[in-house]
C-alpha cells in the first residue's frame, strides 16, 4: 500500500460517485471467530459528503475505463477523462483498513465494461470471491451486475454479494437505444431476472437444508435518471411500481440529472439538476412501498407529472376531498395514513393510544402530527376547525403552499446587535 | 411541599419510589443530597439507597410492565437529564397504580416524554456508532475519542464488541472521562489517573501512530472529498446529517 493509491482512489471515486445506492441494509450477520466484521441488518450511515448524500459504502470501482459511448455516463469512451485500475489487493486493502477504523460498512463495487460484459463481470466476481473468501471479510457488499452478463456469472455473484443491482438509467427504451446505442432493456432486465431467480431459488433451498447458501440476501435494486429525457413522471413511476411487484426488487433509487457531457447535444441543457423533482419522485415511491398508495392514484392520464409544489399524498388529498375528513378516534390504519401529516410512526401512535382514551388535537400535536396539514382532513373530538369541505380544496392549496421567503427591504435600516 | 432527597442513583430513585409508598406521602420534588432546597420547602425526607428496596420495586414493575418498557426506563436514565427522574418517578408511579400496563398510552404526557427521551438517547447511541473513528496506534490498539451528549457509551458495546472481535479497541468518552478497553477477550470499563496528551486532545500524536496510519487517514479524507457531487452540495443537509458537535473528532472533518 503506498502513495500511488491516492490518485487512483480519487479518479475512481469521482467514476463512481454518480450511483445513487449507498444502502447497508438488508442483511444481518454476527461475526464469526477468525472472520472481520459484521452486518447490522438496519444498515449506518458512517458519514455524510457535502452535497448531504450518505457515506455508508466504500463505492469505487474496480476501473473507470469503459467501451460502451453512454451520453449521459461521465465515464463514456469519448471523454477525456483520466483512467485508472485498481488491483484486486489494492481493493481488498482499502476495504479492509476502511472498515476496522469504522470509516465504512462495506464495499460497493461497480466498474466499466472492458472487452466484454460477461469478462467485466468475471473480474468483479473474483474481486468479492478473494474478499469473503481468502480475506474473511464478513462486512457488507453490494455490487453493480453488468447489463448483458451471462447467467452463471450473476449467479456466482449471488454466493458472495449482499445485494447486487443493474441500472435501468432510462425509464423507456427508444430513449435508452438513443442515449445509450450499446444497450436495451433485455441486457438490463436479463441479470434481473437472474437475480430474482436465484434468490427465490436458495430461499427455496434454505427451506430444506438449514446451511444451503444464502443468495444476495438483501436483495436487488436499480436506478434512473430524472430529467435526461422526455419521460412524465407517470412513466417513471409505473415502472417503479411494475418492479416494486417483483418479489426482490427492494429500491428504486432517482437520480437528479447532472449534465457531466453538456457537449453532447442529445441531452437536455439543464442550468441545475432537478432536485424538486427527484424528491417529489421520492415521496412518491414511500407512497407506494409503505402508505399503501397505487400508481394510478399518484400519477394518471389526467395528472401525468407531479405537483412539484405540493408533496404528492397533499395532492392526492386535495383531488380527492370525498374521502376526508377522517375521524381520529374512528378510522382505521390505512385511512390515517392517507391523512397529509400523519406518517406511518404517528399512524402507530395514534392506534395503540386511542385504545386508552379519545385523542384531542393538542394530543395529536404532541405525538408528531404536523397539524398545519391535518387540520384541514380530520376530525376528533373537540376539534371544531374548518375541514377541506368548508374552505375548498383550492384555498387549501392557497394556504398550504410555500410562500417564498421575504425578500430584503432595502428602505429598512439594519442595525446589528453585537455582543 | 415535600422534598425527598436521594443519592441521584438510578437504585437512589427505585428506593424513593419504596419510600413514598411505604410512607402514602409523594414528594413535589426530587434533589440530590447537599443540593439547596427548594423555597416554600414544609418536610424533607431522606432516602438512603437500599438495595432490597429498589430491588423489590424493581421486581413489582416487573408484573406491571414489558421488558422493553423497562430497559427503556434505564436507557432514560442514562440521558442524565435534569428533569428526568422526575419524570421517571411519575411514569414508575403511574405504572404501579394502574390495573393494565400504561406503556402504549401516548396519549399520556410522561408516557410520551418517556418515549422522547428515549427517542434522543437511542438517537445518540446510533450517531456514535455511525461516527466514532479509530486511529490505529502502534501496538495495534484502535483508539476511538467521542463526545455524546448521552452518556451513551454503554449502549454501544454490544454492536462494537460484535463488529470489532478480532481488534483490540479503546472507546474514550472526553467529557465523562471514562472508556471502554477490549481486548479481545472481554470488555471492561476504564478510566486514567494520569491523562496522557491524546487522552485531552483525542487525536494520537505522531510517535504513538501505527506507521501506515496517516495514509490511510489522508486516503479516507481524500476519498471523502471526491464522493462529493460539486452540482449538488448543499451544506444545510449537511449539517443536518452530520452534526457540528461531532467534526472535532471526525477523521474526514479534520
Amino acid at each position: 500500500m503506498d502513495a500511488s493509491v491516492l490518485e487512483k482512489l480519487k479518479v475512481l471515486a469521482e467514476s463512481a460517485k454518480y450511483d445513487v445506492s449507498c444502502a447497508s441494509s438488508g442483511t444481518s450477520r454476527s461475526s464469526r471467530k477468525g472472520e472481520i466484521g459484521s452486518a447490522a441488518g438496519w444498515g449506518i450511515c458512517h458519514s455524510f459528503s457535502e452535497d448531504g448524500r450518505c457515506v455508508s459504502l466504500l463505492k469505487i470501482m474496480l476501473t473507470n475505463s469503459c467501451m460502451y459511448d453512454c451520453a449521459y455516463c461521465i465515464n463514456r469512451r469519448s471523454n477525456d477523462i483520466p483512467r485508472a485500475t485498481l488491483s484486486v489487493t489494492e481493493l481488498v486493502n482499502l476495504t479492509i483498513e476502511f472498515y476496522k477504523r469504522n470509516y465504512i460498512e462495506g464495499l460497493f463495487l461497480s466498474s466499466g465494461v472492458v472487452r466484454s460484459p460477461d469478462y467485466t463481470m468475471e473480474r468483479l466476481v473474483r474481486a468479492i470471491k478473494d474478499l469473503r473468501l481468502i480475506h474473511r471479510f464478513n462486512g457488507y457488499i453490494h455490487m453493480k451486475s453488468i447489463p448483458g452478463a451471462s447467467q452463471e456469472l450473476v449467479n456466482e455473484a449471488g454466493l458472495y454479494a449482499d445485494r447486487l443491482s443493474v441500472n435501468i438509467e432510462i425509464p423507456n427504451e427508444t430513449s435508452l437505444k438513443m442515449l445509450a446505442p450499446e444497450k436495451d432493456f433485455k441486457s438490463v432486465f436479463s441479470p434481473m431476472k437472474y437475480i430474482q431467480q436465484g434468490v427465490l431459488q436458495s430461499a427455496e433451498e434454505r427451506k430444506r437444508f438449514r446451511y444451503a447458501p444464502r443468495f444476495a440476501p438483501a436483495g436487488q435494486s436499480t436506478q434512473m435518471i430524472v430529467g435526461a429525457t422526455a419521460d412524465t413522471d407517470k412513466d417513471i413511476l409505473s415502472l417503479s411500481s411494475a418492479l416494486y411487484q417483483r418479489p426482490t426488487m427492494k429500491r428504486v433509487y432517482y437520480s437528479g440529472f447532472i449534465p457531466v457531457n453538456s457537449y453532447d447535444n442529445r441531452l437536455p441543457a439543464l442550468i441545475k439538476p432537478p432536485l424538486v423533482r427527484e424528491n417529489r419522485l421520492y415521496q412518491a415511491d414511500w407512497l407506494l412501498r409503505f402508505y399503501q398508495f397505487k400508481v394510478e392514484e399518484i400519477v394518471n392520464d389526467a395528472y401525468p407529472d407531479l405537483d412539484l409544489e405540493l408533496d404528492p399524498k397533499l395532492s392526492w388529498a386535495l383531488r380527492n376531498p370525498q374521502h376526508f375528513p377522517v375521524d381520529i378516534n374512528r378510522a382505521d390504519y390505512e385511512m390515517l395514513l392517507r391523512v397529509p401529516g400523519i406518517g406511518v410512526k404517528s399512524a402507530k401512535l395514534i392506534v395503540t393510544s386511542r385504545r386508552f382514551s379519545r385523542l384531542g388535537s393538542l394530543q395529536l400535536k404532541k405525538i408528531g402530527v404536523v397539524m398545519k396539514k391535518a387540520q384541514y382532513f380530520i376530525t376528533c373530538h373537540e376539534l371544531g376547525a374548518k375541514t377541506i369541505h368548508e374552505l375548498h380544496p383550492e384555498n387549501v392549496r392557497g394556504l398550504l403552499i410555500r410562500k417564498p421567503a421575504h425578500k430584503h427591504d432595502d428602505r429598512q435600516l439594519s442595525i446589528l446587535f453585537e455582543d | 411541599m415535600l422534598v425527598f432527597t436521594y443519592d441521584k442513583t438510578f437504585e437512589g430513585l427505585l428506593t424513593a419510589v419504596f419510600d413514598a409508598y411505604d410512607r402514602r406521602t409523594f414528594p413535589d420534588q426530587l434533589i440530590e443530597e447537599g443540593e439547596i432546597l427548594p423555597l416554600f420547602c414544609d418536610e424533607t425526607h431522606a432516602v438512603i439507597t437500599d438495595e432490597e428496596k429498589s430491588a423489590r420495586v424493581w421486581r413489582g414493575l416487573e408484573k406491571k410492565i414489558s421488558a422493553s418498557a423497562l430497559s427503556s426506563l434505564t436507557v432514560c436514565w442514562l440521558s442524565e437529564l435534569p428533569e428526568t427522574d422526575t419524570l421517571l418517578f411519575n411514569y414508575i408511579r403511574k405504572a404501579i397504580d394502574a390495573p393494565t400496563s400504561i406503556e402504549l398510552n401516548f396519549g399520556d404526557a410522561d408516557v410520551l416524554q418517556l418515549s422522547k427521551i428515549w427517542k434522543q438517547v437511542n438517537n445518540e447511541k446510533l450517531r456514535v456508532i455511525q461516527f466514532l473513528r479509530f486511529q490505529k496506534t502502534t501496538d495495534e490498539t484502535y483508539f476511538a475519542p467521542i463526545e455524546p451528549i448521552y452518556n451513551v457509551l454503554p449502549l454501544t458495546l454490544r454492536h462494537l464488541q460484535d463488529r470489532y472481535a478480532g481488534q483490540k479497541w479503546l472507546l474514550y468518552d472526553m467529557k465523562r472521562e471514562y472508556g471502554y478497553y477490549y481486548d479481545m477477550e472481554e470488555t471492561r470499563e476504564v478510566r486514567f489517573e494520569k491523562k496522557e496528551k491524546h487522552l485531552l486532545s483525542g487525536i494520537l500524536s505522531e510517535e504513538l501512530m501505527d506507521k501506515d496510519e496517516v495514509l490511510f487517514q489522508q486516503l479516507w479524507k481524500s476519498y471523502f472529498k471526491s464522493i462529493t457531487i460539486k452540482e449538488r452540495i448543499n451544506p444545510i443537509l449537511h449539517k443536518q446529517h452530520l452534526p457540528v458537535r461531532f467534526w472535532k473528532y471526525l477523521t474526514e472533518k479534520q
